[in-house]
């Protein structure tokens, strides 16, 4: 078995800016409908943090799954989900993907092997652990990707489901988005060890720490653990290093951290950093560049207006899908 | 099990404890400002108190009810702990077992949960299988309900799943007086208790006494006298069925509301008294219809002599049989509001005695 990782062509890197600029304007479209009141309940923004979700997917086929986390509008774009289903979602349409039921902690495209955002913070983890046994047991040549955060790491579920995961060799990837805090409580205190990567040690699992604002470097890591667990040698911890700019969520009065370091991590922006890198490798004019990130911001405000012009759940239709 | 025995006979209105409060000083504040207040005070007062939960201190908890506690005590008396609820739940549970008065938060009472199996499984057994010998002098504070469109794991009523334990207490203020009065009670108790505060109510204001100030845990509360029907309302739904009742009395029916304000153990000869009285008895509380606590409340008045004096099926109202919706106007229907309850206080009225 080879885990040699394809580099990537200049059109998939173009295809990572795109992603990348798209979850960067739904997010601050969502970010300003709910300063506007137009979204009620919570929102999450991976602002900040789109490499992680762009990388990790590139890595991956149409066919596999992945679960993804309260913060999961990146994830759910990375894996290729309609921007006008998605925004009807959080407007709570009847068009949305989860028909205006679960909002931006459930948003989920199951016909595309996306198993849905959680608002239980670990609650994916034993899933996606499920997930892979169901693959191994049918004989599916898939993987499932597992997101979760530096938080989720503390949960029970998160040490129970990588065991099980080792034990019985399944093809689960555990991507840690590791953005150094959980809510307000930072990784240094909320855990002695060094990484969060360093944890597979104690399952015999390999675990790799990447930084998460190198949209190269997670492709990388995620493509070799596929290639292992398409290969049947079983799951991988892999560590994002990675930084939210925004509040956690609306509640937030980012009491716990300071504005010198958000500037400082803003400096090493993951799309300026994926800008930068085609540019000097003239694989993409500054023209092409702001062309690209236009076309995003158009992208959204069709898919803002799609949601306005979508109909309201029927109230009647209160108890339908409870059950199958 | 029936309500304690030092219960006042009569039917509560309150008055008592208004005269227990008369001499120290009454503020306006609101719900998380008296819990607020409750905390400080018995930290003050006692120093086995200690606060553990995700994101209480310097964040101030996700409803911001511990706002600047860790500014007065520290994060020694007011730890954040990691997002591991089986194990904030299990360690408030040891350090309760071995001296310590623990009142642990969730920052959403879905997530209890998690730590489900060391609130059931251990915190309520232990005195009991430890033959008496021990006490878990515990509290478990958590939002609960829904109506800010945080969706299905983030607005579930599931007081009546603690409520089934025996060797928990379950506590369900419904004004700021209250959770003051009972979060004091509910330290102070050698038991386990769980204390539900619902996510609306944090914002109501209402008087509060200063200073000592306590409510018995296990004593329900006649919030507004009436002899035409009673409505017996948990948690959010009593302002709701005050505010119903207000428009029935415009309309000449003057409808009771009680408030159980404890499930665990409850009062059941404040609820049977006014049952009794009124003849016709309406239940409502947010969390789904089926299991829900209402079930109870309505088997003890239909066992009790107040049988005798229904003019009325006892007609309950809960949450409908779904998860809650994300969507606005689903999420308001999924739960009982103020034009629900009135509805149902009419129909329940326009029943003919048999
Ligand atoms: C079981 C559980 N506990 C607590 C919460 C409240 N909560 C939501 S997100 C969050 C922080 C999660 O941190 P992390 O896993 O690092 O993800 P991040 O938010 O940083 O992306 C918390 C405490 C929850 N949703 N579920
Ligand atoms: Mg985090």
């Amino acid at each position: 078995m080879s885990e040699a990782v394809p580099a990537l062509s200049p059109e998939q890197m173009r295809s990572l800016l795109q992603t990348m600029y798209r979850i960067r304007a739904f997010e601050e479209k969502v970010d300003e409908l709910f300063m506007r009141g137009e979204v009620h309940g919570t929102t999450h923004l991976s602002i900040g943090e789109e490499a992680t979700a762009a990388g990790a997917l590139q890595a991956l086929r149409p066919d596999d799954y992945i679960t993804s986390t309260h913060r999961g509008h990146g994830h759910c774009i990375s894996k290729g989900a309609d921007l006008k289903l998605m925004m009807a979602e959080l407007l709570g349409k009847e068009t949305g993907y989860c028909r205006g039921r679960g909002g931006s902690m459930h948003i989920a495209d199951v016909a595309s092997g996306n198993l849905g955002a959680n608002g239980v913070v670990g609650g994916g983890i034993p899933i996606a652990t499920g997930v892979g046994l169901s693959i191994k047991m049918q004989g599916l040549d898939r993987v499932c990707l597992c997101f979760f955060g530096d938080g989720a790491a503390n949960e029970g579920t998160f040490h129970e489901s990588i065991n099980l995961a080792a034990i019985w060799d399944l093809p689960v990837i555990f991507l840690c988005e590791n953005n150094q805090y959980g809510m307000s409580m930072s990784v240094r205190k909320a855990m002695r060890c060094e990484t969060i990567a360093q944890r597979a040690v104690a399952y015999g699992i390999p675990g790799e720490r990447v930084d998460g604002n190198d949209v190269f470097a997670v492709y990388e890591a995620v493509a070799r653990a596929a290639a292992r667990a398409r290969a049947g040698q079983g799951p991988t911890l892999i560590e994002a290093v990675t930084y939210r700019y925004k509040g956690h969520s609306k509640s937030d009065q980012n009491r716990y951290r300071t504005r010198d370091e958000i500037r400082a991590w803003q400096e090493r922006d993951p799309i300026k950093r994926l800008t930068a890198y085609l540019r000097e490798h003239s694989l993409m004019t500054q023209e092409e560049i702001e062309r690209e990130e236009a076309a995003a911001y158009q992208a959204i405000e069709e898919a803002y207006q799609f949601a306005l012009a979508s109909p309201e759940p029927d109230p009647d239709s209160l108890l339908e899908g409870v059950y199958a | 099990m029936s309500g304690p025995s030092s219960l006042p006979t009569t039917v509560a209105t309150g008055a008592p404890q208004q005269a227990e409060a008369a001499q120290s000083q009454v503020q306006e504040m609101t719900y998380a400002e008296a819990i607020r207040e409750a905390l400080r005070e018995e930290m003050r007062r006692d120093p086995r108190v200690f606060l553990m939960g995700e994101d209480i201190g310097i964040y101030g908890g996700a409803f911001g009810v511990t706002y600047g506690l860790i500014d007065e005590f520290g994060e020694e008396r007011v730890r954040d702990t990691p997002i591991s609820e089986a194990a904030l739940a299990g360690c408030a549970i040891g350090a309760a077992l071995t001296g310590m008065r623990p009142v642990a938060e969730f920052q959403f009472s879905d997530f209890m949960a998690i730590g489900m199996d060391q609130i059931v499984n251990q915190g309520a057994k232990l005195r009991f299988m430890f033959g008496g010998k021990a006490q878990v002098p515990v509290v478990f504070r958590a939002p609960l309900g829904s109506g800010t469109g945080a969706a299905a794991q983030h607005s579930q009523s599931l007081e009546a799943w603690f409520a089934h334990v025996p060797g928990l207490k379950v506590v369900l203020p419904s004004t700021p007086a209250d959770v003051k009065g009972l979060l004091l009670s509910a330290i102070r108790d050698p038991n386990p208790v769980i204390f539900l505060e619902h996510k609306l109510l944090y914002r109501y204001k209402g008087p509060v006494p200063r200073g000592e100030w306590t409510v018995p845990i296990g004593q329900a509360e006649v919030k507004r006298p009436g002899k035409d029907l009673t409505i017996i309302a948990l948690s959010i739904m009593v302002p709701r069925a005050l505010a119903v009742a207000e428009r029935l009395a415009e309309e000449g029916i003057e409808a009771e509301v009680v408030d159980p304000r404890t499930l665990r153990p409850l009062d059941e000869e404040t609820l049977i008294a006014s049952a009794r009285k009124t003849g016709r008895v309406l239940i409502v509380h947010e969390a789904v219809l089926t299991g829900g606590f209402g079930g109870e409340i309505a088997a003890r008045i239909a066992a009790s002599e107040a049988f005798y004096y229904l003019d009325a099926p006892i007609l309950r109202l809960g949450g409908a049989e779904t998860p809650i919706p994300y969507n606005r106007t689903l999420e308001r229907r999924a739960t009982p509001q103020e034009e629900d309850i009135y509805q149902a206080a009419r129909r329940l009225l326009q029943r003919r005695p048999l």
